[in-house]
């Protein structure tokens, strides 16, 4: 028996099978578990589902992985949507994916969980990043939709509690194509505004937000790029999206998150109003400590000038007092008295003198008297007239005491008490 | 006393108050802060009621440096 055999070749066998599959299927849903993840090199997914007793292949291509904005990792539990194909040249077929969803969650917000566990891990919710808010802004920028309902809001608040104060708005899509772009890029513009102008015109603190709207309308600013704007900004960033209820990243990264716009603009604007009253209670309480003080000072010198009137009181007393008893010895010590003192004395000192002078010439006299009786008692001439006789050499005229003055023959005059005698020696004995 | 901060200001002015509650001090340590919180105080009032109301749109010009301008003229 013969039969009609019809033989195929590989490639048309595997044709004939895609066409077959994908008719029978077309496009499908399909849940299952990821395993086995493996991104390739030009940006395509290659993955598994697998449940509890199948396995199927299957690929994300790289223009519809960028739609995909969680991170697909092994484990996670999927819903896939894509269409069954043939790779012929290795005979396998698989899942061709153009969207995922994750099973339980939907995708955006695991996508915000797990960038969110990312960003965390890397550290920019800490709380020692947050930079502090400037208590009166010299200059406030907001980043916003210029046509939002945030900016009228900030502006409202603005008018409300401090007119005067000095806006730069820097208008950003907040929503849809190119917002997260727009937002980032105004962040960065803002502190480089900074750098270009002078410190006191510089931005001090900015408000980035938008006013309420879906959470799809939010999610800008749930954005990496955005919420690394914020966290690499110098200027202090005020985060205002949407309601109080939506906290997005860019609230966790920002340094204080405002519930809303207009909640913002509080916290970055003190009410004028408390600003002077706080103001003029200082200065209040400034000119009070010093008049307490300088009234301690003068109670204090009122209370020493007291202590000095009473000490140069008592001071004078005891002056007046010295100087009494000084003009006494003063009057005591008077020359005036003294010369008569010293005259007195001198008139006796002269009485004195003139007395004792005249004993002492009495005396002297006496003894003058008694000296020339003794005198006259040893005149030479008195003892001649007693018969003593001097004897002179005749030659030599010098008196004879001795014999061996003399030689024979030797002339002597001999003076008597009247008259002299002219002899010759005739013998020495 | 222009470059100081408002809030750093009001802190200092805060601080000497205290400092002159407290009281001891000397009559010429009294003056001296008490003449320097006068003029915090008269640095901070200044603040107060110098600012202007200015609102600006920040915009890049084509040689992107930045352009301020005012709300109207942007309202684009």
């Amino acid at each position: 028996m013969k039969q009609q055999r019809q033989i195929y070749t590989v490639s048309e066998i595997t044709q004939d099978i895609k066409l077959l599959l994908e008719n029978a299927f077309g496009e499908v849903w399909v849940e299952g578990e990821v395993s086995n993840f493996r991104p390739s090199q030009a940006g395509h997914w290659y993955f598994s589902l697998k449940d509890d007793s199948a396995l199927l292949s299957a690929a994300v291509f790289i223009r519809n992985t960028r739609d995909i904005r969680f991170k697909l990792e092994d484990g996670l539990k999927v819903v896939c949507f894509g269409k069954i194909d043939i790779y012929a040249p290795r005979g396998q077929y698989q899942l061709i994916i153009e969207k995922i969803e994750p099973k339980g969650i939907g995708g955006l917000q695991l996508a915000l969980e797990q960038l969110k566990e990312k960003l965390e891990k890397e550290g920019l919710f800490k709380q020692e990043h947050k930079r502090p808010i400037p208590y009166l802004p010299g200059c406030i920028g907001v980043i916003t939709s210029q046509q939002g309902a945030a900016i009228k809001d900030i502006l409202k608040v603005l008018d409300r509690r401090f007119k005067e104060a000095r806006i730069v708005i820097r208008p950003v899509r907040v929503q849809g194509e190119g917002a997260k772009e727009d937002i980032s890029e105004a962040i960065k513009e803002l502190n480089l505004f900074n750098e270009s102008v002078d410190r006191d015109k510089r931005i001090e603190v900015m408000i980035v937000g938008r006013g309420g709207g879906s959470i799809e309308d939010l999610w800008a600013f749930n954005e990496e790029v955005v919420a690394r704007a914020i966290y690499n900004s110098r200027i202090p960033v005020i985060s205002a999206v949407g309601h109080e209820r939506d906290v997005t990243l860019s609230d966790l990264v920002a340094d204080v998150r405002a519930p809303t716009p207009s909640a913002a603009a509080e916290l970055v604007i003190p009410r004028k109003e408390d600003l002077k009253n706080n103001l003029e209670d200082l200065t209040g309480g400034l000119q009070n400590a010093f008049a307490n003080i300088s009234a301690g000072f003068q109670q204090e010198i009122n209370g020493l000038l007291h202590r000095l009137h009473l000490n140069i009181a008592h001071d004078f007393e005891l002056a007046e007092s010295s100087f009494q008893s000084a003009r006494r010895k003063l009057f005591l010590l008077n020359p005036a008295v003294r010369i008569q003192q010293y005259l007195e004395r001198a008139l006796d000192l002269a009485r004195q003198i003139f007395v004792r002078a005249g004993h002492i010439i009495e005396l002297k006299q006496n003894r003058f008297h008694k000296a020339a009786g003794m005198l006259s008692g040893l005149s030479p001439l008195n003892i001649l007239s007693r018969g003593y006789s001097i004897t002179f050499a005749q030659d030599s005229g010098r008196i004879i005491k001795e014999g061996r003055q003399l030689a024979i023959g030797d002339s002597i005059k001999t003076r008597l008490y009247k008259g002299e005698l002219i002899s010759e020696v005739r013998g020495i004995k | 006393m222009a470059e100081i901060k408002f809030e750093e200001a009001l802190k200092k002015l805060e601080k000497i108050v205290e400092d002159l509650e407290k009281g001891d001090l000397t009559l010429d340590e009294a003056l001296k802060i008490y003449q320097e919180g006068i003029e915090l105080s008269r640095a901070c009032s200044q603040r107060l009621e110098g600012a202007k109301k200015k609102i600006e749109v920040l915009s890049k010009n084509k040689k992107g440096g930045f352009e301020l301008k005012g709300p109207e003229e942007s309202d684009s």
